[in-house]
Formats: structure tokens, C-alpha cells, sequence
């Protein structure tokens, strides 16, 4: 779809921004391009719409040379996004996202009907359609500006940092609906970001690129996690990247044993006779409400007269990572992580090692042998013990397939 | 005190009058005159202004160059200018008209200048990332931004160039400064203080103009970021 060609791009006072790039992005795919500041990430993003133009080499999109087309005309059939969304302080929301319907010529009512769709799309009430820029928060104008950046359809979207100036939070929301979106709308995105984690969390494949502009890495984020090319993008994707692939295995894939689970309304005698530190309460749909420790229990009655320690948080088998559940396994107060099925009941529990060695099992992530003493018991498990697959398991995001396409290392 | 309630009176007589309101010495022809003289320099201060400003907020070339002639254009005195030219081009109105011009100018561009150049960055790069064509961005983006900054300009110049405007009766033209030229030289005082009264009560109108021109052109989105009329 997009393709660059031996592109580089030389300043007069002798600064190379990007060094003999070839790169070739896939249709309907997020490419994400990262590195460090000064490594000609942005140039070659503005490269694509001519907002910079090459010294040498050849970017097309769609098979077409970009340099026949006409500058502007080219620019109305992409959208950008751009780190503090630019919007324009004069122009209502509303006329802000009709900027290219209008600068097409589909006429005032049209363009704002179109406007006012898209403001749908992002998640923004249609108050806010009347008011202007400085009446929106950092995260409202920045989905204003990807409202406007899909004004008239464009196949690709061009984004530069568009959530770097955002606070994290926003920032989580903003990637969390910006997948979403690309799930419906399957653009051919090209994202720069500084940020590594944002990288990974988005994209289906991500261009790390060096200082001076050479491209260190083409790959898919758990193939540079997994096999980094050298020691500048092993050093960049950060020392817990083994972590961070967890990110990559679903949780439902994970083995989960029954555990000391009791209803509520137990008597606390059946509690003691588990012979577990720890008892999970649940309720008549079996979901948690809460560990209580079995030295702390009271001397008669139910479940419900104990004190309930809260569970820190569970894990969904359908929708989180492996990375979540082991979190889970971390901050439980029992040590053990609760994992729930789809309605939220109990669907087992695991600590921290058991999911660890079915981890390294379904990731190869250490050469130990994955069989030891914490193996999990067969069949007592509500879930499935077959290893994790390796699809995309964050945040209830099951991503595009991650092999395919333009995949292989850069060239 | 009893200075001040004269003064008033002198005026009031004089303003009440009924030969100030007819004939070539009356108000209503001295201040067509006045109008005629600061409109024609304010129209052409205006283009020039205005196209200079901005080619070179737009561009972002010769800025320098903007600085240094609006500057050296401020050290030149009117009056001197007005001798000047009435020396070198005998009398007419061309020497009253582009002392005016000279005058106004500078305001003008400078305003339009610094409006454009400081227009938002990001605003700039979205428009044209978005594919609007150097004109559009210029008229669409730039314009409407720098406009609180153009009207600013726009009502400094005119201000001065209706005060002003009354150096126009030193080489024996016309306008509101010939009752104050007048009055000068015959030690009338009425006819002194009455002119004056005009000039100011001109300049206040021009600055309840520009006020009801800001509000109905500027866009409310920009008003907040805009320091007060």
C-alpha cells in the first residue's frame, strides 16, 4: 500500500533525517514507526504526504508514485493527525471536522452531516459540535482532530504522536478507542511514537528506526520482543521485554485449578476444614466478593460474619493477557490470581508459578524446562490447559493476525 | 475651575452657532473634507499594509526588512513630511495625503505581520497537511486567526490618521484643523477649542466602530486568547 524506496532525506546544512529507507506497509494495517528523537521517524511519516519531499528514492502508495499528484490533491485523500491536534481556534468542532469535506466541495450541509457523524464515531456528545477548541479538554480536542482527519474516508491516516500530549490516563483511553476504531474501519495507519509501550500496544507491525535515520527494525511487536536485531533495538525495547510479551498471550490459555472456593453463605467450619490459608467467598453466580484468611475466621457462623479482604483484581479469560494474570497473581492478597469466565464467575485460580511455567511453555521464554513441582493438576481446571496461542489478549482486544502481509526484516 | 465651565461654554456657543453649520467654513463640508483626506490615506495605507503584512507573515521572508521600514517610518515626523513634499510638489493634496499614508502604514503592517507569523504552528501545519492550497491556508487559517491583530492595526492607524489629519491646514487646505490653524493664528480661542472638540468626538466614533467591527467579524473562538479593545 505504502512503499518507500530507497528514500532519504539530506538538509542543506548537511543533516541526514532519514538514510536509505525501503520499507513496505501493509493495506489495512497499523505501522508504527519509533525510535528516539532525531531518528527521522516524523520525516519519513511526512514523506508519505508530501509534507517533506525526499532527496532521493521513491515513496508511492497504492502502486502510484506520490510525486503525480498534485500536493494538496494528494493530502485531501489522507488524513493527518498530528501530536496537539492543531485544531483550528476560529472554526466551531463541528466545521473543524468538516474541513476536508469542505475543502472537496460537498457543500456546507453535507460536510456537516458527514461532520457530525464522525464526532459520533470518536465518542463526542453532539453538544459539543457548537463549541470551540478552547472549550475541550486535551483528549476531547485530540479526538476532534482524528474526527477530522477521517473527514472525507481516506484510506491511510498519517498520525503523529496524537496522544503523546495527553495525560497517561486519557492517553490509555484514547488507544483503547482508537483500536477499537481501527477494528471497524481497517485504515492503512502509519503512527510515530516515542514511546515503545504505546508501540507495542498498537501495532501490527512497528519500524524501529536509529539516530541518523536507518531503520534498526522491521518487525511484528512480538517477533522485535522476541528476537531483537541488535543490541540498539534489544536496549530500546527496554530490559523487561520478556514481561511485556506476556502481553501477547491470551489468558485463556492459561491453566486454572478449582482452589479453597466457597459460596458466601458456608459455614466457616467448612472453611477451616479446606486447610488452605486462604478462602475465596463467592456469591450464588460464583462471582468473587472477597478472600478471607483462615486464621482471622470467626469462631461460628458463615462466611458472611468473616472480614473480606478485597481481591486486588481478577483476570477475564476471554478478554486479558497472561501479563494481567500474573499482575493478578502479584497483587492478590492470597497470592493467588482469580481468573473469571465471561458472565465474571470464578472460573479457577492460579499463583504466580504455576502461570509462570505454563508462560514459558506457550512463549519459550527461558530454556528451563517448563514440568517442575508446580505443574498444574489435570483436569481440575474449568479452563483449558492447552499452551496460549500467540494472538494479541490485551485489554479485549483480539487483534488483526500479526503474520502476514509486508512482514520480514527491513531492508 | 471656572476655566473648564468657560471652556465648555465657549464650545457649546461656538458648536450651537448656526454659521458652523453652513457654507465652506461650516462643520458639515470642513468635516467631508477631514473624512475625505483620512479616508483616501487609510484606503491606501490599508493595501499597502496589508499585502506586505501578509506576504511576509505568510512566508515568514523579509521579516527583517518589515521591521526596519515600519520602524524608520515611525521616526519620520508628519509635519515635516507634509513641508517636505509641499516644497518638492507645490501645493495640493498629494503632500497631505501621503504624509497620511506614511503615517498609517506601520501600525498596519506590523499588526498584520505579528498576527500571521503567530498564528498556531500546528494550526498551520494541520491545514496544510490536510491539503489546503497556500491561498486557502492564507484565507481560510491565517487571516481569520491574525484578524483581532489586523483590526488592532487597522484601528491605531485610523485613529491617528483622524487626528492627524488637521495638519492637512498648514499648507492651506482644508479639513477640521483649518478651525484650529484659524483659530491659532487670530488668537480665537472659540473657534480653537470648538475645532478640537470635533477631531476628539471623530476619534471616538472611530473607536466605537472598530469595537462593533471586531465583535461582528472576529470568531468567538478566538475572543478569550485576545487582550481588551
Amino acid at each position: 500500500m505504502i512503499r518507500f524506496d530507497a528514500v532519504s532525506k539530506n538538509y542543506p546544512n548537511g543533516t541526514t533525517a532519514v538514510d536509505g529507507l525501503s520499507l513496505e506497509l501493509a493495506e489495512g494495517g497499523l505501522t508504527v514507526l519509533v525510535g528516539p528523537s532525531g531518528c527521522g521517524k516524523t520525516t519519513t511519516l511526512r514523506m508519505v504526504n508530501r509534507m517533506v519531499e525526499p532527496s532521493a528514492g521513491t515513496v508511492s502508495l497504492g502502486g502510484r508514485d506520490i510525486r503525480e499528484v498534485a500536493a494538496p490533491e494528494l493530502r485531501r485523500g489522507i488524513g493527518y493527525v498530528i501530536q496537539h491536534a492543531g485544531l483550528f481556534p476560529h472554526r466551531t468542532v463541528l466545521d473543524n471536522v468538516a474541513t476536508v469535506p469542505l475543502l472537496l466541495g460537498w457543500g456546507k450541509k453535507k460536510a456537516r452531516s458527514r461532520a457530525a457523524e464522525l464526532l459520533e464515531l470518536v465518542g463526542l456528545p453532539a453538544t459539543m459540535a457548537k463549541r470551540y477548541p478552547y472549550q475541550l479538554s486535551g483528549g476531547q480536542q485530540q479526538r476532534v482532530g482524528v474526527a477530522r482527519a477521517l473527514g472525507a474516508d481516506p484510506p491511510v491516516l498519517l498520525m503523529d504522536e496524537p496522544f503523546s500530549a495527553v495525560d497517561p490516563i486519557v492517553r490509555g483511553e484514547l488507544q483503547a478507542e482508537f483500536l477499537r476504531l481501527q477494528k471497524e474501519l481497517h485504515k492503512t495507519i502509519v503512527f510515530v511514537t516515542h514511546d515503545i509501550d504505546e508501540a507495542i500496544k498498537l501495532g501490527d507491525h512497528i519500524a524501529v528506526f536509529r539516530t541518523g535515520g536507518k531503520l534498526a527494525q522491521f518487525d511484528t511487536p512480538e517477533k522485535l520482543l522476541e528476537h531483537p536485531a541488535d543490541d540498539f533495538v534489544a536496549d530500546f525495547v527496554g530490559q523487561d521485554r520478556g514481561i511485556r510479551r506476556l502481553s501477547f498471550v491470551q489468558a485463556s490459555g492459561l491453566p486454572l485449578r478449582e482452589g479453597p472456593v466457597l459460596p458466601v453463605t458456608a459455614p466457616v467450619a467448612e472453611a477451616r476444614a479446606l486447610g488452605e490459608p486462604w478462602v475465596l467467598a463467592v456469591d450464588a453466580a460464583r462471582r468473587p466478593l472477597g478472600w478471607a484468611a483462615t486464621d482471622d475466621l470467626p469462631s461460628g457462623g458463615t462466611l458472611t460474619d468473616a472480614t473480606l479482604v478485597p481481591l486486588g483484581h481478577t483476570f477475564s479469560l476471554t478478554g486479558d493477557s497472561a501479563r494481567a494474570a500474573l499482575d493478578a497473581a502479584l497483587l492478590s492478597p492470597s497470592r493467588l490470581a482469580v481468573g473469571v469466565d465471561a458472565q465474571g464467575a470464578v472460573a479457577g485460580v492460579a499463583d504466580a508459578y504455576e502461570l509462570s511455567a505454563a508462560m514459558a511453555r506457550a512463549t519459550t521464554l527461558t530454556d528451563v524446562p517448563a514440568d517442575a513441582a508446580t505443574a498444574p493438576e489435570p483436569g481440575a481446571s474449568a479452563a483449558s490447559t492447552t499452551p496460549a496461542g500467540l494472538t494479541k489478549g490485551d485489554a479485549g482486544e483480539s487483534g488483526p493476525e500479526k503474520d502476514g502481509g509486508a512482514g520480514g526484516d527491513g531492508r | 475651575m471656572n476655566d473648564l465651565v468657560n471652556q465648555i461654554q465657549l464650545v457649546g456657543d461656538w458648536l450651537t452657532s448656526s454659521e458652523q453649520w453652513h457654507g465652506d467654513d461650516g462643520i458639515p463640508h470642513r468635516l467631508a473634507e477631514h473624512l475625505t483626506y483620512s479616508g483616501l490615506s487609510l484606503l491606501c495605507a490599508t493595501v499597502i499594509g496589508l499585502a506586505f503584512g501578509l506576504l511576509v507573515g505568510h512566508t515568514g521572508r523579509g521579516a527583517f526588512a518589515v521591521a526596519t521600514v515600519a520602524n524608520l517610518a515611525r521616526a519620520i515626523p508628519t509635519f515635516g513630511l507634509v513641508v517636505l513634499v509641499v516644497t518638492l510638489a507645490g501645493l495640493s493634496t498629494a503632500p497631505v495625503l501621503v504624509a497620511l499614508v506614511a503615517l498609517a502604514v506601520p501600525p498596519i503592517l506590523i499588526n498584520t505581520f505579528e498576527g500571521v507569523r503567530g498564528v498556531d504552528p500546528d494550526a498551520r501545519d494541520a491545514a496544510k497537511g490536510m491539503g489546503m492550497t497556500g491561498w486557502e491556508v492564507l484565507l481560510k487559517v491565517e487571516v481569520p486567526m491574525a484578524l483581532p491583530l489586523i483590526l488592532l492595526g487597522l484601528r491605531v492607524a485610523a485613529i491617528q490618521v483622524v487626528a492627524t489629519a488637521t495638519v492637512a491646514a498648514y499648507p492651506g487646505l482644508g479639513g477640521l484643523g483649518r478651525y484650529i490653524v484659524d483659530g491659532l493664528s487670530r488668537n480665537d480661542y472659540e473657534l480653537v477649542i470648538g475645532g478640537s472638540a470635533v477631531v476628539v468626538a471623530l476619534a471616538l466614533v472611530v473607536q466605537a466602530a472598530f469595537t462593533a467591527l471586531r465583535r461582528a467579524v472576529v470568531s468567538p473562538g478566538l475572543r478569550p486568547a485576545v487582550t481588551k479593545p
